[in-house]
Order: C-alpha cells, then structure tokens, then sequence
C-alpha cells in the first residue's frame, strides 16, 4: 500500500433473499493505489460495487472512505465525498449531448458547483479532450461507437472529480487496440494521484495495470496479492478453472 | 428565444390583453380565453414533473380542486382577496404534493404514478363528506359585487389567469434552461448514472412535485369565482387529469413551449367542439389525439417542427 | 351490531373474491410483465357492457356471455400488446409515454362507452339476481355468491395453468430471465403477448361478473382503478394466491366502512390503503 487506507470495507454481507451475494468480504485500498478486483462471473464484483456506490444496502458490514463511515450516505453523496463508478453497460443521458453528458458531474459533483455554466463547459472540453472524445462533445449518444460510450462513461466518473473511481468492466468486448486505449487512460488517471479499482475479465490488462489484486468468489475474498503471486495462487487458479 | 425577446413578448400580451378589456365587451371571450390559460398553466405545471423530470402525474384534477376548495374555505372563513385566494390555494396544493413526492418519489416512476391517482380519489371523497365546503351538493360562491380595476368581474378573472399563466411559463422556462433543469433532465434519462452523477435526485424530485403542485393549485383557486357553482364531480373532472397529460404530450415535453402550444390547440379547439358537437366526443378526440400522439410522434409538435426545420437546413 | 358486521364480513369476503378476479388480470400484466395496464379496469367495464348487451338481446345469462366473448378480449390484449411493444418496449422508453398510452386507453374505452350506450346505469335480470341464502343471521344473496365461486374458478383455473403448462411455466420465466427463454426456443415477446391477451380476457368475465352484481355504468372503471392496484400491491405482485387473500382483505375492509360510516366512504378505503402500503412498505416494492 502506498498511503493511508482510502476505501476500507469491514465485512460486509449482502444477501438477496436467500442467496447471499457478499459474505463478509473485507478490503482495504490504499490511496492512489492500483486495485484489480477480478472473479468469475457472479462471484459478487458488482454487488461490491453497488454497495460502495450506495445503490445497495449491505446486511451487515462497514464501509468506510477516508476515514468516515459512508454506510448512511446516499448515492449522490458518496459523488460527492469522492467515490466514482463507471457502469458496466454504459448509461449515458441519451438527451444530451456528449459534452452535456459531462456537465452534470461536474455540475453536481464537482467542486465549486455554482460556476457559471460557460466555465463547466470549457472544464468539460479538457476532460473531452483527456479521453479523446474533443471531436465529438456535440454529439449524441445515440450516434457513439461502443468504444466511444465507454470513454464517455470513464470521462462522465472522471467529471465528478473523484479520489476513488472504479472502472466497472470498462474494457469488455472491445478489440485490443481499444483495450490500450483505455488503459492508456486510466493509467493516466492514476498518475494524476486518482486511486483506482478496475474490475475486468481481461487478464492481462488486469496483470498490467494492477499493482494489487483483489480475487472474489462466490461472495467471497479468496485470494489477495501482487499479480505475479495471484497468477500462482491455486485457490484463484480453481475458482477460474474449477477443479 | 432570447432573454429580452421573451420578456418584451410577455409585456406585449399583458398589454395587449389590458387593451383588450377595453375595447372587447363581448363577455364570452374572456369566458372562454380563461379556460384556455388555466390549461396553459396546468399543462406548463404538469410538464416540470413530467417531461422535464419524467415522474408522470394522473392526479392533477386533485391538485387542481385542492386549489379550489381551498379558496372556497378561504372565502368562507375569511371573505379573502383573489391574491390571498390564489397563494392559498397554490401553498395548500404545494405541500400535499410534497407529502405525496415524499412518501412515494424512492419507488419507482409508476408507483408515483398511480399514487397521484389514488390521491386524487381521496381527496374527492374527503370533499364529498366535508358539508362545510357543500359536499357532493356544491356551493355556491358570489362574486364580489364592485370589480375591481376592471367594470365586469370576468374580465379580472381573465387578467389574473393571464398573469398566471405567464408567471409558470416564465418560471417554466427559467428552470428548463438552469441547472434545475439539467439536472432534472439527468434523473429523466437515467436517473442511477444521475445519482451516481452527484445529483440530488430525491431532492429534486420533490422540488418539481411541489412546484408542479402549486402551480395547479393556484390554477384551481379562482374556480369558485368563474363557475360560481362548483361540485365535486366538476372540481375532480377527469378532463382536468387527461388534458393536463395530452397538451404537453402533443405539443412537445421537453420544452416549455411545447405544454403552452397544445394547450393553445387543444383548449381552444374543444372549446368549439364542446359547443359543436357534444363535450363526450370531444374528451373522445383528446382521448385519441393523446394516444395516437404518444405511439406516432413522441416527441410533440415542437420536435415535429424541430426535424422540419433540421431537414430543410440539409 | 354483531349481526350487521357478520353480513358485512361475509359480503366483503364474497366482494373481495370478485375483486380478485377483477385483479387477477392485473397481477399477469404488471406483477409479471410489468406493464402498467391502468387502462385494465376500463376493459372489465367493457366486458360488462357486452354482457348486457348480449343479455338484453338474446336473453344470454351474462357469465355465459363474458366467458363467450373472453375470445375476443383475448384477441383485442394481443392486438394492444403488438402497439404497446413495438411503440414503447423497443425503444425502452417504457415509463412515460407507456403509462400515457394506457392512461388515454383508458380514457378512449370510457368515452367510447358513454357515447354508445349512454351515462346511465345498465343492469342484467338473471333467475338469481334477487335469490338469496340464509344461514342463520347471516344473510348471502345469490349475486354475489355465484360471482365469487366463478372468481375462484377462475383464479384457480388459471393457477393451475401457469404451474402445469409449458406455456404457463414460460410466461413465469419470461418476467426472470428473457435470454433463457430465448435459449428454450421460445420467443419472449409471443409469450408476453399471449400472457397479456389472457390477462385482456379475464377482463371480459370480470366483467360479467360485475354486472351480475351491480349496475354498472361507464364511468366505474375509475373506482376500480385503486382497487385493483391496491390489491396488487397489497397481495405481493404477481402472486394469484396474494392477489386472492389481499382481494378479501381490502373486499371486507371496504364492505365493513361502508356499512358502518356509509357507502360514499369507500372508494377512499382502497385508494387509502394503496397509498399507505406505498408509504410503509417500500422495502419490498423498491429496486424492482
């Protein structure tokens, strides 16, 4: 770890009736750290995410960020103490357009929301032109490349000035050149101190941009450690491969 | 429309209906031209929560005769002005739809949705059991014997809806083109990638119900005072619910120009059709015209014009 | 006292079966679609309608009309699903213009039923329309018992088809888990369409049911609007055995009310509950 805890979770448990999708998972991320968090399909990564994001209340457990607990902010709060989340499927707001996608965040969660609203325009343009989507801030969502959208999603969480972002499965289905792209990115996020937690199937991605691995399995943390140590570990290698 | 050119517009009506009151003598009109300002400001508040927020409310003739009653109780208890009448009925409104927004804004859009219905049904039946208002008999309201300003009371009555009208589109438009209003429109299009935007959604969200509510309700407040006879089954007429739905579906949601356009269509044309033909077929026509609308052209008559506009442009 | 809250219990619970089947429409609709049908009630009345028109003119006992004409509401809910999906489903606007399109639904059905048979009341004579029971105090006409044993038929009949059939077992998927159904051959868009045509249809022996019980008139529909929602909700969304028990809870709720406060207090007791379960039991309704 290279600072102090930013995001410490304390066995937290979310459960959906009887299935129980988060079994007392506990993690501590350190600031400007780079977090992979991986897993097999279902192992609880989105939940974990849901319920850092606020959108999900745990059973039990604690979040903490920064060193307050956030367990009764709601999610727009949490925005705006600093914790953003990429969606998986892209979410844009289908009537605006690209560089008013951006506005909102920024608006809403970034320091110094009174602005007048030409500032937050040109703030919105750097950010743009940060993610390489300057040509199109006009544009509509509807008319994004897939590649386009995900920029948009990473440049949208980017606009809420975070201290923690997590990338929710930014780089799926995309060809391998679009997946440099999105590295190349969010490396250069966490080079502007930004600590992040890129959730992804994409395994050499994962291996590349993490400094710390996090592996989950059904609702559980199995494996922890650096990317050369997880490779090795044979719980991880058996939730992947099964027995 | 720029900011000056919408204000001289604003000036130019009020002047021009002052003109009005004193060269037209002919009562009907402003009868009628009453009727079709009180549906501006109904569809103009209808819309702040509906397409700007898209949060859609079943229950306006509820906000609109709380509007009403109210007046009717103030004018009972206390023999109160028009203006007192007006803030009265809007404040009363106001809260109910803020209780309402806050008891059922953190379900889904479509439990809202048939909450405000169910609001609208309880408070006809609380109405239709309160004998102090009349009950399911009515009651009757005078209007005051000297007009004030003008020499005939409906002529007052005409200016005062005018003034209203003007002051929830001014307001509509003020809220469209702020950071209200975008950050209305974010919980519209999506409104988890709002949240996690930084958008205060229940916040806002309320801030539109409340609004919306006021509006309608200070809409209702004159009633007692145009009708002079009023009754539950008038006060909650379900033309109020389907209109205040249909003018800003056909003219288009998510302006504040589309609501005052269908508004101006649609009020003015049942007016004639009620005379023409009979007022069931016409709540018929509106009936069709919405949903054929909704299925044909979403977007209204001003998205109409908006892609007419864009394709001569190309 | 005791005597006329016995009748009034019995007859709430014997209204509270046909509010069931009047709900039950619903439940398939919006506890499994999730499509807001507001407009369901205003089909129930149009199936009350065609009972008596089919009783005034051929002398047709209505239940026997509604479950004749149940065809043809089941074409008609399939022809508004095929609007319905392509207008709105598709492009995922569903909530807005959706609920717009019901709600002038609605309104369309209504008007259109004023204008062909008139505001008045319509009643239908059967040879048990004034007939009744007695057992002991307790007095239980005819025109509410045969409805509510009808309304368990129903209720029932259709329980067992959704359990038993594939088609039944389909429908309950589709709501879960559309890609599965898709993997099984089956199309999920036909399944929502036939799952709504059957919820249309139950509308036409709601219906008659009505009419047995009461004189109708068009503007009905508005009352039930709450009712059924309210038992929807109450009776946990989707569920028939909760529509069935939340349909007898708010049937006796509001037969109680208005015995003892008077019948112009009722339509507030469903609408009333509804807005009360809304309030205090979100935990089970939010994040659907």
């Amino acid at each position: 770890m290279t600072g102090a805890p930013i995001l410490e979770i304390d066995a937290l448990t979310k459960r959906f009736g009887g299935f129980i999708a988060l079994n007392a998972v506990s993690l501590a991320i350190g600031e400007g750290e780079r977090v992979g968090l991986i897993g097999p399909n279902g192992s609880g990564k989105s939940t974990l995410v849901n319920c850092i994001a606020g959108v999900l209340r745990p059973e039990s457990g604690r979040i903490r960020f920064a060193g307050s607990d956030i367990g009764d902010l709601a999610p727009f709060q949490r925005t705006r103490a600093g914790i953003a989340r990429s969606f998986q499927i892209p979410q844009p707001f289908a009537s605006m357009s690209v560089i008013e996608n951006l506005c909102i965040p920024l608006e809403y969660a970034g320091a110094g929301w009174k602005r007048r609203h030409g500032d937050i325009r040109a703030a919105a343009r750097e950010i743009l032109a940060d993610c390489g989507l300057a040509a199109k801030a006009e544009a509509l969502p509807a008319s994004l490349t897939q590649i386009e959208l995900r920029k948009l999603e990473l440049a949208r969480a980017v606009a809420a000035h975070p201290r923690l972002l997590i990338a929710d499965e930014a780089m799926a289905g995309l060809s391998s050149a679009e997946v440099e792209e999105v590295l190349s990115l969010l490396f250069a996020l966490s080079a502007r101190g930004i600590t992040i937690v890129m959730i992804e199937h994409i395994m050499h991605a994962v291996m590349r941009f993490s400094q710390r691995i996090v592996v989950l399995d059904a609702g559980r943390k199995i494996a922890e450690g650096k990317p050369d140590d997880i490779v090795r570990d044979p719980a991880a290698e058996r939730a992947y491969l099964g027995e | 429309m720029r900011a000056t050119g919408f204000w001289l517009a604003l000036a130019a009506i009020i002047v021009a209906a002052l003109a009005m009151t004193e060269l037209v003598a002919n009562q009907y009109y402003y009868f009628a031209f009453y009727v079709v300002l009180q549906y501006v400001v109904l569809a103009t508040a209808w819309n702040i929560l509906g397409g700007y927020t898209g949060y859609v409310n079943f229950g306006s003739a509820g906000f609109f005769a709380l509007g009403a009653y109210t007046a009717i109780v103030a004018i009972k208890l206390f023999a109160a002005p028009l203006p007192a009448l007006i803030l009265a009925g809007g404040v009363v409104s106001g809260l109910v739809g803020l209780a309402t927004g806050y008891l059922t804004l953190r379900l889904r859009g479509t439990f809202f949705a048939i909450a405000t219905l169910a609001l609208a049904v309880v408070l006809q039946t609380l109405v239709i059991n309160w004998d102090f208002v009349g009950g399911s008999r009515g009651v009757y309201t005078m209007r005051p014997a000297v007009p004030v300003l003008f020499d005939s009371y409906i002529k007052l009555l005409f200016v005062t809806m005018l003034l209203l009208a003007l002051a929830a589109i001014a307001a509509s438009r003020f809220i469209e083109r702020s950071w209200i209003g975008r950050g209305l429109a974010a919980i519209r299009d999506n409104e988890q990638a709002a949240a996690c935007s930084g958008v205060p959604t229940l916040r806002l969200k309320l801030f539109a119900t409340t609004l919306s509510g006021f509006l309608m309700g200070a809409a209702g407040a004159p009633f007692p005072l145009y009708v002079t006879y009023l009754d539950p089954s008038s006060a909650f007429s379900l033309a109020y619910a389907v209109n205040s739905i249909a003018m800003p579906l056909i003219g288009g949601t998510t302006s504040w120009v589309g609501p005052v356009i269908g508004a101006l269509l649609l009020a003015t044309a049942q007016q004639v059709v009620t005379v023409t033909i009979s007022s069931a077929a016409n709540l018929l026509i509106v009936g069709l015209l919405l949903v054929g609308f909704v299925i044909l052209a979403p977007e209204g008559i001003v998205g109409l014009w908006r892609r007419l506009a864009r394709g001569r442009r190309a | 006292m005791l005597d006329l809250l016995a009748n009034a219990i019995v007859s709430g619970l014997l209204l509270g079966g046909f509010y069931a089947a009047v709900t039950v429409g619903l439940s398939i609709s919006f506890g499994m679609l999730d499509i807001v049908n507001i407009a369901h009630p205003a089909f129930v009345l149009l199936g009350s309608f065609i009972a008596y028109g089919a009783n005034a003119a051929w002398g047709l006992d209505p239940i026997l009309a509604g479950i004749v004409f149940a065809p043809l509401f089941f074409l008609l809910g399939g022809g508004i699903h095929r609007i319905y999906d392509a207008s709105f489903a598709r492009r995922g606007e569903e909530s807005l213009r959706g609920l717009a399109f019901f709600f002038g639904v609605l309104f369309i059905t209504e008007v259109s039923l004023v204008l062909v048979f008139g505001a008045d009341y319509r009643l239908v004579e059967t040879p048990y329309s004034s007939a009744s029971l007695t057992v002991g105090v307790i007095g239980i006409p005819l025109r509410l018992l045969v409805p509510f044993l009808v309304s368990l038929a129903m209720i029932t009949g259709i329980q067992l088809a959704l359990d038993h059939s594939f088609l039944g077992r389909a429908i309950k998927a589709v709501a879960q888990d559309p890609l599965a159904l898709r993997l099984m051959a089956a199309d999920p868009v036909r399944i929502k369409e036939i799952a709504f045509a059957l919820s249309i249809a139950t509308a036409s022996v709601a219906g008659a049911l009505l009419i047995v019980i009461a004189p109708v008139e068009p503007s009905l529909g508005r009352d039930y609007i709450g009712r059924v929602f309210a038992i929807s909700v109450l009776g946990g969304m989707g569920s028939l055995q909760g529509t069935l028990l939340a349909g007898l809870i708010i049937g006796v709720a509001e037969s109680v009310t208005a015995t003892f406060y008077g019948p112009s207090w009722s339509p507030a007791v469903s609408f009333g509950v509804l807005l009360l379960v809304l309030a205090l039991r979100p935990a089970g309704l939010l994040g659907r």
